[in-house]
């Protein structure tokens, strides 16, 4: 309990940012969904478009919602020039604005509709102009109505707000997808506590207006207005406190060995005597173009991933072509410079409990294939879309009864219960060990490989200071230092580590 | 149609001379007092608001002296004035409706089915108020309405419509004078033989109670 006490006064930051996030996105959908509502409450087709729209919009998720918008803000650059930021707070806001549409706009038409045609034709009859009915008649009639769908609104919003941890706006998500990769438990609950707090508060004010609307009672929806007003300005003000473009933004993807890694990156540079900020936990598929875009300055990313994703090849010429095609790709296509290989690889590899793999002999992908028809594989999110999945079913033909995706910690217990038979590990991961798994050849050489590579966004590409902070990294982690930091962030119990004391072990450990 | 709230599909109106399609809708609209049966009063404005409407959208404020005067007009205590709506009786709304149509001191005052809704004894209250109201204030008065006694007790001049067409123009006199043709004369028959039917029942009972 104090841990999460301590976690939560530690969270100030996210806070702010995830008011400010979620204010600016409900704010947004209300100057969109008002207006839009007023028209729609004129004519019919506008109405029905306009509501099918936010519905079609509410049935996809907002995960992917919140994704889609890098495509789409990277393509506008087109218009509105190379500063059009891809990730972050722009494309956050919108997606979030979008999903607050619906509520807010279906109240509206609906208060609209169920107006009392009755008072609607005397505004008529006593001389109302079009303006002055819907100011002094259809908005007050409408306003309590208005009021529940902005509340509705805005307890998604704010939930939904967590989500933006992926495409980089800092948010009380941040805490919630660190604490599910790294099994610290504290972590998850304290970004709960603190949005569902955040949620009920907000839905107990709008609450209060709504009824001062109902009641037309000036106290309650004026007191209601004022406190929301005030904290959406103390997070502002907050937030503008430490703001600086020289600071250094260092990206880690959705698991422990990306924290434990941004984590000794920033220690390094600090000592040095920049100043950092962490984007933990960015969706796999938005790094390199965040990286790219200089959205983000640093990220450790694998030869595999950049060979198969960016450089869009299914061949496998070797460790060495592969690393250093992919040097000169980047510094000829992106700009990104390529620091070097921190030393060792992180590839995808089959995992077995070690009685299963022995109960059906097998110790290679050779030998699974006649066994697959009959067993689960489960793999992370993203992997059975790779192409390391495609050139593995098709070099070796395997056809698995049945494919399950997991988070990649939920993957090792999966193993263990026996709900999947195999999985996708990583080679780098701790669990590997200490959970004794075989992992199978690879004979047919499909997989790739995966050489963890630093890279640096064309922003800070030429700053040989930075350079030279970093350079005692290269070629210094062997995959075993690599296996034992990760199991310390993943283990749970005695001996468990935060990222941070597992990357100042880390890199005690390698000399430094 | 006088006042716009629906459009002609053919012919014209005048409103002292003026072609009503011709003349700003709003500002024609606050110089006719309109009262129908959805009585139509703001649910969110207190009666004395709800009143004073047609002059605050004019640019002026109305007294509260004026306020009571007007409720004093449909027979109400000046201190419904700060009342809502919905604390009101149907009767009681509908005066204020009336005065509400009245406070723009129009030109014209337009009444559709106004007392539709309305129990017997206040609908014949409030006709024979407005009645007087019409000859105090000097007024033009349009009434619509189904009954056809009403219209025969309080207007000077009846027009019969039948499927949109006017089909007689006659003073209540004249009808109950057999004019007007067929149409008309089926509305009077009406309440004349309502009127007959409780004579005789009167006679009949009085002749009851003369039995020993």
């Amino acid at each position: 309990m104090n841990e999460i006490w301590s976690i939560l006064l530690g969270l100030g930051d996210k806070f702010a940012a995830h008011i400010v996030l979620s204010a600016s996105a409900i704010g947004l959908g209300m100057l969109v969904a008002l207006p839009l509502a007023v028209w729609a409450s004129r004519s019919p087709t506008i109405a029905r478009f306009a509501l099918g729209f936010a519905s079609l919009v509410q049935t996809i998720p907002a995960l992917a919602l919140l994704a889609l918008f890098f495509p789409i803000l990277l393509s506008l650059r087109v218009v509105f020039g190379e500063d059009l930021p891809t990730l972050g707070f722009l494309p956050a806001l919108l997606a979030l604005a979008l999903y607050a549409l619906l509520p807010i706009l279906r109240n509206a038409v609906t208060a609209q509709a169920n107006l009392d045609p009755g008072v609607l034709e005397a505004a008529d009859g006593v001389g109302m102009t079009k303006w002055q009915k819907l100011a002094l008649v259809e908005a007050p009639l409408s306003a309590p109505f208005v009021m529940a769908g902005i509340r509705t609104a805005s307890v998604w919003t704010i939930g939904a707000a967590t989500l933006a941890t992926t495409i980089g706006q800092p948010s009380l998500g941040d805490p919630i997808f660190a604490g599910l990769q790294t099994q610290n438990w504290a972590l998850v609950l304290a970004g709960c506590i603190a949005s569902a707090g955040l949620a009920l508060v907000v839905d107990a004010l709008l609450g209060l207006v709504e009824r001062g609307f109902a009641n037309r009672n000036r106290w309650q929806y004026g007191a209601g207005i004022a406190v929301v007003a005030l904290g959406v300005m103390g997070a502002l003000a907050y937030q503008s406190g430490g703001d600086d473009d020289d600071t250094i933004i260092i990206a880690s993807k959705q698991f422990s060995e990306q924290y434990i890694l941004a984590q000794l990156i920033g220690s390094r540079l600090e000592a040095a005597g920049y100043s950092v900020e962490y984007r933990d936990g960015l969706g796999s598929a938005v790094v390199h173009s965040a990286v790219a875009s200089s959205s983000i300055d640093i990220s450790v990313d694998y030869t595999g991933t950049i060979w198969t994703n960016e450089l869009e090849r299914t061949d496998n010429p070797g460790r060495e072509v592969m690393y250093d095609t992919i040097v000169e790709w980047e510094r000829a296509n992106t700009g990104v410079r390529v620091l070097g290989r921190l030393g060792f690889e992180n590839a995808y590899a089959f995992a077995m409990r070690e009685d299963r793999a022995a109960e059906l002999g097998v110790t290679s992908l050779e030998q699974l294939v006649r066994f697959s028809p009959d067993l689960t594989v489960g793999g992370d999110p993203e992997f059975f879309e790779r192409p390391e999945w495609i050139a593995v079913r098709d070099a070796y033909g395997m056809r698995f009864g049945e494919t399950r995706n997991f988070s990649p910690t939920f993957m090792y217990n999966a193993l263990r219960s026996g709900e999947a038979d195999v999985i996708s590990a990583y080679t780098s991961d701790g669990r590997i060990a200490a959970d004794r798994l075989v992992v199978l050849e690879d004979p047919r050489g499909a997989l790739p490989s995966y050489d963890a590579m630093l890279m640096m966004s064309p922003r800070i590409a030429d700053d040989e200071g930075i350079a030279r902070a970093l350079q005692p990294l290269i070629g210094a982690i062997s995959v075993d230092a690599m296996r034992e930091a990760n199991f310390a962030v993943d283990r749970e119990g005695e001996g468990k580590l935060s990222p941070a004391d597992a990357a100042a072990d880390l890199a005690q450990k390698i000399g430094l | 149609m006088v006042n716009t709230l629906v459009t002609p599909s053919g012919g014209r109106v005048l409103f002292g001379g003026e072609d009503v399609t011709l003349l700003k809708q709003s500002q024609l609209r606050r110089r006719v007092g309109y009262v129908f049966q959805g009585i139509g009063l703001f649910p969110h404005f207190t009666v004395g608001e709800n009143i004073a409407i047609g002059p605050r959208l004019a640019g002026e404020k109305l007294s509260a002296n004026r306020i009571a005067e007007l409720l004093a007009l449909v027979e109400l205590e000046p201190n419904i004035a700060s009342r809502m709506p919905d604390a009101l009786s149907g009767g009681q709304r509908q005066r204020v409706g009336v005065a509400r149509a009245l406070a723009g001191d129009p030109e014209l005052l337009i009444m559709d089915e106004p007392f539709g809704a309305l129990d017997p004894i206040t609908r014949d209250a409030l006709g024979n108020k407005v009645r007087e109201l019409h000859e105090k204030l000097g007024l033009t008065t349009i009434m619509v309405t189904h009954d056809m006694a009403e219209a025969l007790l309080l207007a000077d001049r009846v027009l019969v419509m039948s499927h949109g067409d006017l089909v007689a123009d006659h003073t209540p006199h004249e009808l109950l004078a057999r004019e007007g043709g067929e149409i008309a004369q089926g509305l009077v028959a009406v309440p004349r033989q309502q009127a007959e039917r409780l004579a005789m029942m009167e006679k009949s009972g009085a002749q009851m109670s003369d039995q020993p």
